[in-house]
């Protein structure tokens, strides 16, 4: 498994979702097996994983929301979405 | 005295639906209890979708359809898309045979999230054997295919034991084939039938260990393809694993006729009264209930588990095991090297494997038989 590129389109594929859980007051991603609380930061990515946006886009849409660094996002994006790639819970 | 803890029980966050006892498969390493449930003694519809709309509100997320063969059912294409529109998670635990193939596209149309298929073996002849059932092997390969098909995340488990230990690297290649994204490699848990049928089902230490090398380097190999979950075998353990994340802590499971457990072993306890979802909801059944508050937190634990530092790591073990091997529910789990009871089970499972000649299986569930082959 290799890093995520800039010019990769990522998506969650069938049986991975995420949804506001009104009894813990945050974001969850569901997977297989798997429950993993979000914080802002992976949930405002995770709305953006859409099967359209490349990791570029993502990254500037992040940017620009955030008013922060592009290079810093930059590495959370694709550390990020590199970490649920290789556990199967992101496509490319 | 009242137990504070029953004031701030964080939410379970996962609900095992039994929804049914009836299957086409007779597994001798099978956990259902000994004494199955009928099918007259079933939840109808109705209460299910009530059960499951209460999960959702009490903040369950994953909801793991097993049985039993759960396409068994009838309902489950119904249960299936309730379960969606109250947004859960649905898992669906299956032999992949009876109608599990036949009802594989209506269930996706309903909205399954993800499909956990159960092989016995990577070749057909052990599979079958180890199953009961001739045939069965073939037909969940092809229910998988048809899983991976669809489009639907797959996941293998193997239960694995004396019988088909050294099939652990065929099973990893079997996975891969398949095109699954995850793979268990479960040890057995002696419990149900599996308890009943220990001695025909222990493995050695060294097939143990050498299994266990095995999945250590598939995952290095298979990194980013396939996932790899390993529960290793308790009776060969240091420590203990946490029942179910922790008595009350983190699971419910509903049993086919409507009782509410703290872990689907947890009928062979004596003394606990198990309330059902027919007379209580399931919020205050987590909550308030004798039997989820008998083994909650650490309050109940004799020593050595009281002044451990891994009591809120494992919370003292399985309390149905530490019944089973020392004749005292509330004991720490055998499986734990701190139990004075470990070289007992450390003995029983030397002796166990060592036979060369180990009993035949006891197949599980010839009460129900009849009653699976007229549908």
């Amino acid at each position: 498994m290799t890093t995520l590129s800039a010019n990769d389109v990522p998506r969650l594929p069938r049986g991975v979702r995420v949804r506001y859980d009104a009894v813990r007051n945050s974001h969850v991603l569901l997977a297989p097996e798997r429950a993993f609380d979000l914080d802002e930061t992976a949930a405002a990515i995770l709305e953006l994983v859409d099967g359209h946006r490349s990791v570029a886009t993502i990254v500037d849409e992040l940017a620009a929301k955030f008013q922060a660094d592009r290079a810093m996002i930059e590495g959370d994006v694709i550390e990020m979405l590199t970490e649920l790639a290789t556990k199967r819970i992101l496509d490319r | 005295m009242s137990r504070e803890a029953t004031t701030i029980v964080p939410a379970p966050i996962g609900l095992l639906a039994e929804l049914t006892h009836r299957c086409p498969l007779r597994c001798p390493y099978c956990s259902n209890p000994l004494d199955l449930d009928r099918r007259s003694a079933e939840l109808d519809t109705s209460t299910w979708l009530r059960v499951l709309s209460e999960a959702a509100q009490l903040g369950v997320l994953h909801v793991h359809l097993s049985g039993g063969e759960p396409t068994a059912r009838p309902d489950l294409d119904r249960i299936v898309a309730h379960c969606r529109a109250v947004g859960l998670y649905t898992n669906l635990i299956t032999s992949g045979i009876g109608r599990a193939q036949s009802k594989l596209q209506s269930l996706y149309d309903a909205g399954l999230d993800h499909v956990q298929l159960s092989v016995q073996a990577a070749r057909s002849d052990i599979a079958d054997q180890i199953g009961g059932l001739n045939g069965g092997h073939s037909k969940k390969l092809l229910f998988a295919e048809q899983v991976v098909a669809l489009g639907m995340p797959l996941t293998l488990n193997a239960v694995i034991h004396r019988g088909n230990i050294t099939d652990v690297e065929e099973l990893i290649e079997l996975a891969v084939a398949l095109g699954a994204k995850r793979l268990e490699i479960a040890h057995t848990q002696y419990y149900g039938w599996a308890y009943l049928n220990r001695a025909a089902l222990m493995p050695d230490r060294a097939d143990v260990d050498r299994s266990i090398a095995v999945v250590e380097d598939a995952r290095r190999r298979l990194h980013g393809q396939l996932v790899i979950d390993l529960v290793v075998p308790d009776y060969y353990a240091s420590y203990p694993k946490a029942c179910s994340g922790g008595w009350g802590r983190r699971l419910m499971n509903v049993t086919p006729s409507g009782k509410v457990l703290p872990c689907h072993a947890a009928e062979t306890l004596p003394g606990l009264t198990f309330w059902s979802v027919a007379d209580h909801s399931l919020g205050d059944i987590w909550t308030q209930s004798p039997a989820f508050q008998a083994f909650r937190g650490t309050d109940w634990m004799p020593e050595p588990c009281r002044s451990c530092d891994r009591r809120e790591k494992d919370w003292g073990g399985c309390r149905c095991q530490a019944l089973a091997l020392t004749g005292d529910a509330s004991a720490t789990d055998p499986a734990c090297s701190l139990s004075p009871f470990h070289s007992h089970i450390q003995n029983l499972a030397r002796a166990e494997a060592g036979s060369m000649e180990p009993p035949p299986y006891v197949y599980r569930g010839a009460g129900t038989l009849a009653e699976e082959t007229v549908t």
